[in-house]
């Protein structure tokens, strides 16, 4: 709820889309990537700096967060709209995502001053890049089990061990990092503590792995006797499961605090519809082949089922044989819709869907082509759709465990 | 053209007619019942017929001022759910459908005549099919001047109820246009009704012939209003068909859920392997499709002509539902092992009723090739 009035929201919305007209950059003649997990060179590094803190500047990103630490101290609905009105507009991401959405939250909610006034202000302003250390080679989707150690040692914890994903472990100044204290607890979980970790020290080497995309945006970090000091725990020691856990709410949207920002860009089935108006197929458009057209209606009934259930939660009368199921589906369901339409929009391109980016003949660029590539990204990470499906087996159906 | 209408409104209201209505329908339609009312005649309790029309069913997209409750036509979809979950089948579907041709193509005296008795009871049936072909206009049946009369000719597919209707609608030709005949049961032959032998043993039809009934003008319509009656008809019985097709998917969910939860193989109880457990997922999320489509449809149909939206709707709710229920019908079979290919087993009674409902006005790609030409011409 808020208390300005509808003239004033309206302004305000003209506002920010007249200055979304005036500074959304001139295209910089390279890909831009789509999600934050993308961000692979120095050149899209620097270009994705700038466009953040020019917003910040602006005064569009943190709205509701407050004054003291960089934001600006209003209601969120300010930022909803801003929200809107980058996505209408179609400007480039809001990149330091892991700060912004998640790190951010998780400091204005529980951290402590000291925390809140290092770390805020530099999250908006992209000056420090965040990542996140949590999954570790041997343990994806077992979270529980993570074996990277801290051992207490005067003020100082010493780390030893190994992360995996960390997205843009190369550029980010701060890790949210996850590493066990407790190796002796008899529950795996209270032997966890987290970290506010710097990672320009010495004995951190995050070292860029390569996407099947060619591209890069991921890194193995190794941490061999990396010091870090006692005052980065967040909370006590041995509660680090219950602060990932509340990370992963924001992580997941369940959770507001967030700073706001376009996160991603989204790809939706009109995308392709107006892509593939020049595509011959048999002679004639592809558009006019019945098999294509039934193909491209079933995705956009899949496209309107995940609207749809987002408005039909808010009835908790049509969802009282099993509550939980839209909720604990939609991860599930819009990953494997993203990446079965991705496929398709490969598959439909005719001979040039051999073609990649970097080919100046490529369909926008090879864009589609990268999307069903990056795709991956979200039916594996995060939980795989296979890891997700016995979620929802489990919790929504009843489904014994395996 | 892409719509954007994703509204879905549901009030207070319509939840407390759907709690009630799921609750009357899983008290007087448990599956013993069910499975007796499989060999009777009519296939339906007459009892349970009357306690509808008490509460105001059979009315609730009827006009106040001819005894109905005209709450829209959107309020008939959390009962048609409700119907499809516990498989109670009454003349419920064709009575509502035909109130609607009167209602949209009818004059005030042909209103006046039919709505009060169909709103009270008297069971009322669309005759509409020339044969399997839903894509077709189906006026084959021809109507002709006989003197002052007017006489038919043609057979009609797929008449549901037909046993039991006291009123025909029939979709005819008159003079190279379409044109509804009011035919009452009285006119026909002895031998004009054949029933079918349907896939879905929970329900009746029939084929019937008309050949050679006479009717006065009075219950011939005709005009340009029967074109988009039709038009609109033919999407509010595919609504129908996609919401009692989400009720019965839900139910087969269940069944097939309690099973996995109860049946070991193996040494362990076979809803652990995920070879069975992710299929049973996609039932629910197809089912979820399904029902969020039905609500959204709901929330888009009104009782005047219908929208791009509402037809878009309408169509998407079809063509999910039953593919829905069609896929659950299918696992459930397979999940149950042998016992699932068992007459016994209630697997079938959704199997069956899937395949009839993917037949009724047009199957799941009959929509998505006309959806096709509305969403990317």
């Amino acid at each position: 709820m808020t208390t300005a009035s509808q003239q004033e929201l309206d302004d305000f919305r003209a506002q920010v889309s007249a200055w979304m007209k005036d500074n959304k950059p001139a295209d910089p003649g390279f890909l831009l990537p789509q999600t934050f997990m993308e961000v692979g060179s120095e050149r899209v590094l620097e270009f994705l700096r700038e466009w953040q803190h020019k917003i910040w500047s602006a005064g569009y990103l943190g709205m509701a967060w407050p004054k003291e630490y960089g934001g600006g101290g209003m209601e969120p609905i300010f930022q909803n709209i801003v929200d809107k009105e980058m996505k209408r507009h179609a400007v480039p991401i809001c990149f330091n995502v892991i700060g912004l959405s998640w790190t951010g939250p998780l400091i204005n909610d529980i951290g402590t001053e000291e925390a809140k006034k290092k770390y805020l202000k530099g999250i908006l302003s992209a000056e420090d890049v965040w990542c996140q250390g949590f999954s570790e080679p041997d343990h994806g989707s077992d979270l529980g089990s993570v074996q990277c150690r801290a051992e207490r040692d005067g003020d100082d914890y010493v780390i030893n061990g190994t992360k995996i994903w960390t997205t843009m472990g190369n550029y980010a100044k701060y890790m949210i990092l996850l590493a066990r204290t407790g190796p002796a607890e008899p529950r795996k979980y209270d032997g966890l503590s987290f970290f506010l970790a710097p990672m320009h020290i010495d004995g951190v080497d995050p070292r860029p792995i390569q996407k099947m995309t060619g591209e890069y945006g991921f890194c193995e970090t190794f941490f061999t006797d990396a010091r870090i000091p006692a005052s980065t725990l967040m909370g006590k020691e041995g509660n680090g499961w219950k602060v990932a856990m509340q990370t992963l709410q924001y992580e997941r949207g369940a959770e507001a605090g967030a700073a706001g920002g376009l996160m991603a860009v989204r790809t939706v089935v009109s995308d392709l519809i107006e892509e593939l108006r020049h595509v011959k197929r048999d002679g004639e458009p592809v558009l006019h082949d019945p098999v294509v057209r039934d193909r491209l209606v079933q995705f956009l009934m899949e496209e309107k089922s995940l609207s749809l259930g987002e408005r039909r939660q808010a009835h908790a009368a049509l969802n009282s044989d099993y509550p939980w199921s839209l909720a604990l589906s939609g991860k599930l369901r819009a990953s494997e819709f993203a990446r079965e339409m991705r496929k398709f929009a490969v598959s439909v391109q005719g001979a040039h869907g051999s073609l990649y980016v970097g080919d100046e003949d490529a369909l926008a660029g090879g864009f589609w082509q990268r999307a069903y590539f990056n795709n991956f990204s979200t039916t594996i990470g995060g939980g795989t759709s296979q890891v997700q499906a016995n979620i929802v087996g489990e919790r929504v159906l009843g489904l014994p465990k395996d | 053209m892409i719509n954007r209408n994703n509204s879905i409104r549901f009030t207070d209201e319509q939840a407390m007619i759907l709690e009630s209505a799921r609750e009357f329908c899983r008290d007087k339609s448990p599956v013993p019942v069910v499975r007796a009312l499989l060999k009777t005649e009519t296939a339906y309790s007459e009892e349970v017929w009357q306690q509808m029309v008490d509460l105001g069913w059979s009315g609730i997209t009827v006009p106040e001022k001819f005894g109905g409750s005209a709450m829209g036509f959107g309020s008939i979809v959390p009962l048609a759910e409700s119907m499809g979950r516990a498989l109670l089948v009454t003349p419920f579907f064709s009575t509502t459908l035909a109130a609607q041709a009167i209602l949209r193509a009818g004059s005030a005296q042909q209103q006046e005549a039919w709505l009060p008795k169909l709103v009270s009871g008297t069971v009322a049936t669309l005759a509409w099919l020339d044969g399997e072909d839903w894509g077709a206009d189906n006026l084959e049946c021809k109507v002709t001047t006989d003197g002052d009369q007017y006489r038919l000719d043609g057979v009609k597919w797929h008449v549901a109820d037909a046993g039991v209707a006291s009123l025909f609608v029939v979709i005819t030709e008159a003079d190279g246009a379409p044109a509804l005949a009011l035919v009452t049961r009285d006119s026909l032959a002895e031998s004009a009704i054949t029933p079918h032998t349907l896939i879905d043993e929970t329900r009746r039809a029939a084929k019937v012939d008309f050949t050679g009934v006479t009717i006065e003008a009075s219950d011939l319509i005709r005009g340009e209003q029967v074109d988009s009656a039709l038009h609109e008809i033919r999407l509010l019985g595919a609504l129908l068909v996609a919401a009692e097709a989400t009720g019965s998917a839900a139910a087969c969910l269940d069944i097939t859920v309690e099973y996995l939860k109860t049946r070991k193989q193996f040494g362990k109880l076979i809803g652990s392997y995920q070879g069975l457990k992710h299929p049973t997922v996609d039932i629910l999320i197809a089912m979820d499709s399904a029902r969020s489509h039905i609500y959204h449809a709901a929330s888009v149909v009104d009782d005047g002509p219908m929208s791009n939206d509402a037809e878009i709707a309408c169509r998407m709710a079809k063509a999910l539902a039953t593919d829905a229920l069609t896929y659950a019908g299918d696992r459930a079979i397979q999940f149950h092992g042998g016992l699932g290919f068992t007459y016994e087993c209630d697997a079938q009674l959704y199997m069956r009723r899937a395949q009839w409902a993917q037949q009724q006005f047009g199957d799941s790609y009959h929509h998505r090739k006309r959806l096709a030409s509305l969403l990317l011409d």
